[in-house]
């Protein structure tokens, strides 16, 4: 299956992003509000796609490093500071500390054995979080003040605010994301995916590889996480579920794994059927509208959204994905 | 002694739990290692077993009835078997399986609880098998010591077919070269189907045989796909023994490590997945001849 | 034991200082109660050809394999350059300078030729753990990696998806990767397999200009391909080297006849060098 990383034209891009800053301009606050909270599950689905995608590791611990940013940002909030400055720090960091300290030794299994380490990690913070009570158990970790970005600035409660912070967290991670697909550690990361043993005859340690994937991939999440905190204002156990661990991969999938872009706009679709299209007309068949989504896009998108996109462009005939 | 005593009937329970997960898992290891197809519509399928149990059985179902139950959600599962190897046939990669199946099951999810209701249906065993046996003193449901023995008596059968009859050989030897089984003029997908409608058609029959015991709902597709996964990966994917194992321990923690230390209940399962798999990636028991993994 | 010295009379003999890049005693290996590899050694003098014949089920992708570092050994003791390496693994092997090519070709399918050259660039002079781009190191790399590619003659071919090429373009790239490795020793397994006559005319020629820095042993069945590269030949039959020395010696070796073609008459030519 011939993979590219999918070229965007820098006009686009800019003018995506000129699109998304606008959108407090142009819609109310409640769907503005989701729309932060969909730049943040975004932002998971972008850091899955580095490990799935791009290193060939499909994983489900990544919504359980983004709740480990969450829940870090909230209480950093409550105890500590409401900059969310330092609540991005904090979060990101905690995320890519669990990371480490997981990666160490599930990034020693591989495959369909990795994928089910992943899914018990994801699912013990899951629990940790639904079961201790300084996290408010599973009520959820309420209180959590409005953030601020400079110490004495105007806390951000417009949803509005809360949406460009969220902006700008995902367009960070993002780049990140981009800037490490690009470089040489992107290079040894698209090896290990093609093939793990040729990497090995060359010299490289794949293990290596994968676990500093592994760690980047969790601080993104964790970012992700502190963004959603800040938008949201509460966190969940319920974010942290098996369910959505399961709709990250899977917005992968549907975006176009290894295209970064292609699983962002995966995740938005996604996000969108969910919560805006079952809940405001399909009340209670959110798994029905989404299960044809998936459905379709299995037959009608046999390399994802973005490879829908790539397609339309004049492909050499053999770069064909054995769908 | 005390302690035997004590927790005898949890560990029963365990063994009955133990017993119905093999019976749903097996269907999933043995697709997954002979087809290398992950499909996460097994638990739907399961579910589906379940509410047949829900739409034929009352509390006066006798002996007849209870066979017919079975032997119709046994047929149900073969179709639903055939037609999800029909539909993965033509998508080779993992992470598509995944998309399309479990796209399958959340379709087939919110249709069953459309047709059934969103509320917990319970389904009562039949009346031959309705009362309690006395073990050791203590009183058991008669229905879930059934269960065990159906269970081993299944395992036993699907063991002895697959090792020792020709329809068995013929499948292992798919598993372990496909295009040599073709190169013999042996449809090797229809082999395969075959397994995919014999794997769907025992979790059709475990869902049924669990309904008493774990009744009906929405959701529980999805509980039991993990508990499925969990049972399958710890055992050693397409392995039948495998499957055995993973059942007993995952029914023993569920059951017993639950109710010693019930703090930690919710931590159990995965952590003892996850301390099992990264001492023995391959499972407690991987298959012999190989999991048919493409290279 | 049966040593095999690369050095051939019938040319000039090598500077008595010729440095061994690849010392091997002992070599054996196992599976289970079947000896595949018994106790084998070598010697590999820089800039030379080393071709490794017999028949099928002879031992000799075990024996590759266990140099290499991707099959465990029952024995021996392996050298590389003066380094023991006989308890290295395979990367670290490779990153000592010994690497393989596989009978079956084992690319990075879906990257691009470019892409394939350059990963093993990267881990030789690069950073491949750098998480950043950085243009000037980055843009030496790839211009590395087009130079090996330019030696195999693949030039035309940089951005291609390795899975869209042919099997003995496929093998060009093999070469151009573990030549960007810049190793010591290379280990070439069946190379030719597969390949058609232009194909492997082509292929000889480039092993022929390998750098003299270098030295291979090529397992082959291609007696043409054998006798045009081969300095010396070492000729496995059941795990055990029965024959060694040059393409002629070896030719006329009579364990060499029995071990090809059972007991037969043994009065026939068995290698005759085709007339080209």
């Amino acid at each position: 299956m011939t993979r590219r990383t999918g070229r965007l034209r820098p006009a686009g891009v800019l003018l995506l992003v000129v699109i998304l800053a606008a959108v407090p301009f142009l819609l109310a606050s409640y769907p503005v509000s989701l729309g932060g909270r969909i730049l943040a599950f975004a932002l998971v689905v972008v850091s899955t796609d580095l490990l799935t995608g791009v290193t060939g590791m499909p994983t489900l611990a990544q919504v359980g490093y983004f709740g480990v940013g969450a829940y870090s940002a909230g209480l950093v909030g409550i105890h500590w500071t409401d900059n969310l400055i330092v609540q991005l720090a904090v979060g990101t960091l905690a995320a890519g500390l669990l990371a480490l300290v997981t990666g160490v030794v599930a990034v020693r299994t591989a495959g369909i054995v990795f994928l089910m380490v992943t899914l018990a990690i994801g699912e013990l913070i899951h629990q940790v979080a639904d079961r201790l009570d300084f996290l408010g158990a599973s009520n959820g970790l309420v209180g959590i003040p409005a953030g601020t970005l400079y110490p004495g600035g105007e806390p951000l409660i417009l949803a509005g605010y809360t949406y460009w912070w969220a902006l700008l967290v995902f367009l960070l991670g993002l780049t990140v994301a981009y800037v490490v697909a690009k470089s040489p550690l992107g290079l040894s990361m698209r090896a290990v995916r093609e093939s793990p043993t040729r990497l090995r005859a060359v010299g490289q340690s794949t293990y290596v590889v994968r676990l500093v994937a592994f760690i980047i991939a969790g601080a993104i999440a964790g970012a992700a996480g502190t963004a959603w905190t800040a938008q949201t204002r509460f966190v969940s156990p319920g974010d942290l579920a098996f369910s959505v661990s399961a709709l990250a991969l899977l917005s992968v999938v549907l975006g176009g794994a290894g295209t970064l872009w292609g699983p962002a706009i995966g995740a938005a679709v996604v996000f969108l059927t969910r919560d805006w299209l079952a809940a405001n007309y399909f009340t209670g068949h959110a798994d029905l509208l989404l299960g044809i989504v998936f459905v379709l896009a299995v037959f009608l998108l046999p390399r994802g959204i973005a490879g829908y996109q790539l397609s339309r462009r004049s492909d050499p005939p053999h770069s064909g994905a054995a769908a | 002694m005390g302690w035997l005593d004590a927790n005898l009937l949890t560990m029963l329970n365990g063994l009955a739990l133990a017993a119905l997960l093999f019976l749903i898992a097996v269907g999933l290891s043995l697709v997954f290692g002979t087809m290398d197809v992950l499909n996460l519509a097994h638990g739907v399928v399961s579910l589906t077993g379940a509410y047949i149990g829900v739409a034929l059985l009352d509390p006066a179902t006798g002996t007849i009835g209870f066979i017919v139950a079975m032997l119709a959600a046994a047929a149900i599962g073969l179709v639903l078997g055939a037609v999800l190897a029909a539909v993965t046939s033509g998508v080779s990669d993992h992470l598509r399986q995944a998309l399309l199946t479990l796209g399958i099951a959340m379709i087939a999810g919110d249709v069953l609880g459309e047709v059934f209701g969103s509320d917990v249906r319970s389904v009562p065993p039949p009346a031959f098998l309705g009362g309690s046996v006395e073990i050791l003193g203590r009183s058991y449901p008669a229905y879930r010591l059934a269960v065990i023995v159906l269970s081993l008596i299944i395992g036993v059968a699907l063991f002895l077919v697959l090792e020792r009859t020709k329809a068995g050989a013929l499948v292992r030897a798919t598993v372990a070269d496909r295009t040599m089984v073709e190169a013999i003029g042996v449809r090797s997908r229809l082999v395969l189907g075959g397994v995919f409608a014999v794997g769907a058609a025992l979790a059709t029959l475990g869902g049924l045989l669990a309904g008493p015991v774990l009744g009906a709902q929405p959701g529980l597709d999805n509980t039991v796909l993990l508990l499925a996964l969990v049972v399958v990966v710890i055992g050693g994917l397409g392995s039948i023994r495998g499957a055995v194992l993973g059942a007993v321990l995952v029914g023993q923690v569920q059951t017993l490590g639950v109710s010693l230390l019930p703090d930690l209940a919710s931590f159990l399962l995965f952590g003892a997945m996850a301390v099992v798999l990264l001492l023995k990636p391959a499972g407690l028991l991987p298959a012999r001849y190989g999991t048919g993994a493409r290279a | 034991m049966n040593p095999v010295t690369a050095t051939d009379p019938s040319v000039p003999a090598p500077a008595a200082s010729a440095p061994l890049l690849l010392e091997v005693e002992g070599l054996t290996v196992r599976y289970g109660a079947l000896t595949a590899v018994d106790s084998v050694g070598m010697r590999l003098a820089v800039g030379r050809r080393h071709a490794l014949i017999g028949p099928n089920g002879a031992g000799k992708s075990s024996l590759f394999a266990a140099l290499a570092g991707a099959q465990r050994t029952a024995g021996g003791q392996i050298v590389l350059d003066g380094q023991e390496i006989t308890g290295h693994d395979e990367a670290q092997r490779a990153k000592a300078g010994l690497v393989r090519t596989y009978q079956h070709s084992n690319l990075f399918s879906g990257l691009s030729v470019l892409d394939n050259v350059r990963v093993g660039v990267e881990r030789t002079e690069g950073q491949p753990l750098r998480p950043w781009p950085r243009r000037r190191a980055d843009r030496r790399i790839v211009e590395a990696a087009i130079e090996s590619i330019e030696r195999v003659g693949l030039a035309d071919r940089l951005n291609a998806p390795v899975s869209a090429l042919s099997h003995g373009e496929r093998r060009q790239v093999e070469v151009a990767l573990v030549l960007a490795c810049h190793p010591k020793v290379v280990l070439f397994d069946e190379p030719t397999a597969g390949m058609s006559a232009a194909e492997t005319h082509h292929f000889a020629a480039l092993i022929e200009s390998l750098p003299d820095t270098m030295a291979a042993i090529i397992i082959e069945h291609d007696l043409d391909v054998v006798f045009r590269l081969a300095h010396s030949i070492s000729v496995l039959a059941a795990g055990k080297v029965i024959a060694s020395g040059t393409p002629a010696q070896v030719r006329d070796d009579p364990a060499v006849q029995e071990a090809y073609l059972g007991s037969g008459r043994g009065d026939e030519p068995l290698f005759e060098e085709v007339s080209r």
